[in-house]
């Protein structure tokens, strides 16, 4: 044959430029995290190895307190979204001809269509009237702004979880004479605790690094841990911002990690 | 419809509403006030007020002359949109080129070895865009890495001004959002049966036709759902052109922020709110027509 067959396995530009595509994913973040163990004053400058800047990070109160409000507002939006995303799928996964499965279906999806900007604008004219009306000043709006966007990703492993289900447990159940509610509580949802964790430790990291709702819907003195630092990068760059993100870059990274494991293990359990 | 149905149905929904009541206040509600609100009058130090009127609307494209009171288009805000455009295409093209390799490479990398290059792509997109924004800065500014090093190679004389323009944002945007077009491309790709390739060459079909005709039909679908997830978060970015574009280089999501800050217009906020929102759902509506296209055609 005078022409060469096209190999798809075989296209020697193809890995270079993916193998320099995932240099390129990498380096900004390895440069990132070494300059946050940078020695030296100056940003530009490479001053020796040093933990300095987490030091400063450490010892910096408006850091902690960010640190702790991003936790506390992960935690209990995280909470709320998987409890409420349990429920939701659990009525609705199952019940294959309800009506209007596809409403409640885009109603659940739709924070993953709107631009984040829009939905920011948008809570922050109804919280505007929300506070004026109550008085109310604390973190619930956050919590419930971060509860809000997080239902799709939790919503999102529990369901999956619920579809490779087996259904017949529940029969056997029901066939043993237990309630809806037995079953659920001894059959369903056992079963379905992998899928929730999931969905809780998605729901947590989305929380944990949104910026831009949190940005406008806190009011003054509630900065997270990333408005706080996309306030600092007004300034510039700061190697105490970058001691920030590699710290948070850690619990991302671990939180993931653990994840994909249960996810795994889960998938294993099906077969 | 049986009672049964019914009573499932009911269970359903009630087990659903406590989700959707969540969701209707923390999302879908207040999006509809915002449209109330674009078609309100400025408030005289912040919010809105009455009457109800298409100012904000008109304002949105055409600015009326402080002299002589006629209506022209409103340059400074095409100028924004041009780039919000200008600067969402581009990335989508420059992460598709970058892309498709990588797609297609973990794609054909053998079984017990894709997982690892999968977690590879998946760690950065889940990592904080606002972090990865950061990063970027340290290698584009003026005594970034990349300045650094074209310095000692003696490429250039002086250090590069690229933070805060227009190609930092790009370069940023197709930084951050290059995961969300490998991603369903991979899954394209990785559905290929190569026996499909076998049987075009039998045919006698020559590599370009094999390409054309046998590869890129099934691979179609990965790459339109990669454009438009990469597409549809860059018209609406913030985060990134706020932290590389600066305040000259605005965006349409910063120039929506304007307005509910120093510019005090919520109106005109609202209402390029709801432009945004109507071309994000144009684009969604686009892709969903192309793909069903797309579906028919194979079916």
């Amino acid at each position: 044959m005078a022409e060469r067959r096209f190999d798809p396995t075989r296209l020697p530009g193809f890995a270079t430029v993916a193998v320099a595509v995932f240099v390129l994913l990498y380096l900004p973040i390895a440069t990132l995290v070494a300059y946050s163990f940078n020695g030296g004053d100056s940003v530009a400058v490479w001053g020796g190895f040093s933990l300095d800047w987490y030091g400063r990070a450490w010892a910096n109160e408006t850091v902690k307190a960010a640190a702790l409000r991003s936790v506390v507002i992960a935690a209990c939006a995280s909470a709320l979204a998987t409890t409420l995303a349990t429920l939701a799928a659990v009525g609705v996964v199952r019940n294959r001809r309800m009506k209007g499965r596809a409403v409640v279906y885009m109603a659940i999806n739709q924070p993953l269509m709107v631009p984040e900007i829009v939905t920011a604008v948008a809570l922050l004219i109804f919280f505007a009237s929300v506070r004026q009306f109550t008085g109310y000043q604390g973190l619930g709006y956050l919590i419930a702004a971060h509860a809000a966007f997080c239902v799709p990703f939790a919503y999102l492993p529990i369901s999956a979880r619920l579809e490779g289900m087996d259904a017949t447990l529940e029969a056997a159940a029901a066939d043993l004479y237990a309630t809806p509610r037995q079953a659920f509580r001894h059959v369903t949802l056992p079963l379905l605790t992998p899928g929730i964790i999931a969905g809780a430790m998605l729901a947590f990291v989305i929380s944990l690094d949104d910026v831009v709702i949190t940005e406008f819907v806190k009011s003054a003195g509630q900065d997270t841990l990333p408005t706080y630092m996309l306030a600092q990068m007004r300034r510039g760059v700061s190697p105490e911002v970058n001691a920030i993100s590699t710290m948070l870059l850690m619990v991302t990274v671990v939180l993931l990690t653990a994840f994909f494991i249960i996810n795994k293990q889960t998938n294993r359990g099906k077969q | 419809m049986s009672a049964g149905q019914g009573q499932a149905n009911r269970t359903s929904w009630s087990l659903a509403a406590p989700a959707l009541a969540l969701l209707l206040i923390g999302s879908i509600g207040p999006l509809l006030i915002v449209l109330v609100y674009s078609f309100m009058t400025p408030g005289d130090y912040s919010g809105v007020q009455r009457p109800f009127t298409t100012q904000a609307w008109e304002q949105v494209f055409l600015t009326r002359d402080i002299f002589d009171d006629t209506l022209g288009w409103a340059d400074a805000h095409m100028t924004i949109f041009w780039r919000s455009v200008k600067l969402s295409v581009l990335t989508a093209v420059i992460t598709f080129l970058l892309g498709l390799p990588t797609a297609w490479f973990i794609a054909t990398r053998p079984p017990d070895r894709r997982a690892l290059w999968l977690f590879l792509i998946t760690i950065p997109f889940w990592t904080n865009l606002l972090i990865r924004t950061i990063a970027i800065n340290e290698i584009i500014r003026n005594e970034g890495l990349l300045n650094q090093v074209l310095l000692k190679l003696g490429v250039i004389g002086a250090p590069l001004q690229i933070l805060y323009t227009d190609t930092a944002v790009l370069i940023g945007m197709a930084y951050v959002y290059l995961p969300m077009m490998v991603l369903p491309m991979y899954a394209a790709i990785d559905r290929f049966d190569t026996r499909l390739l076998e049987a075009a060459y039998d045919l006698f079909a020559n590599r370009w036709q094999a390409l054309w005709h046998v590869v890129l039909p099934v691979i179609r679908p990965g790459i339109l759902a990669g454009s438009i997830l990469v597409f549809v978060p860059s018209l609406g970015a913030y985060v990134t052109p706020r932290v590389l574009g600066g305040g000259k280089n605005m965006m349409i999501g910063n120039f929506i922020e304007l307005q509910f800050g120093q510019g005090q217009n919520w109106p005109l906020g609202a209402a390029l709110a709801v432009l945004l929102l109507i071309a994000v759902g144009l684009a969604l509506t686009v892709y969903v027509r192309v793909l069903g296209g797309a579906g028919r055609a194979d079916g």
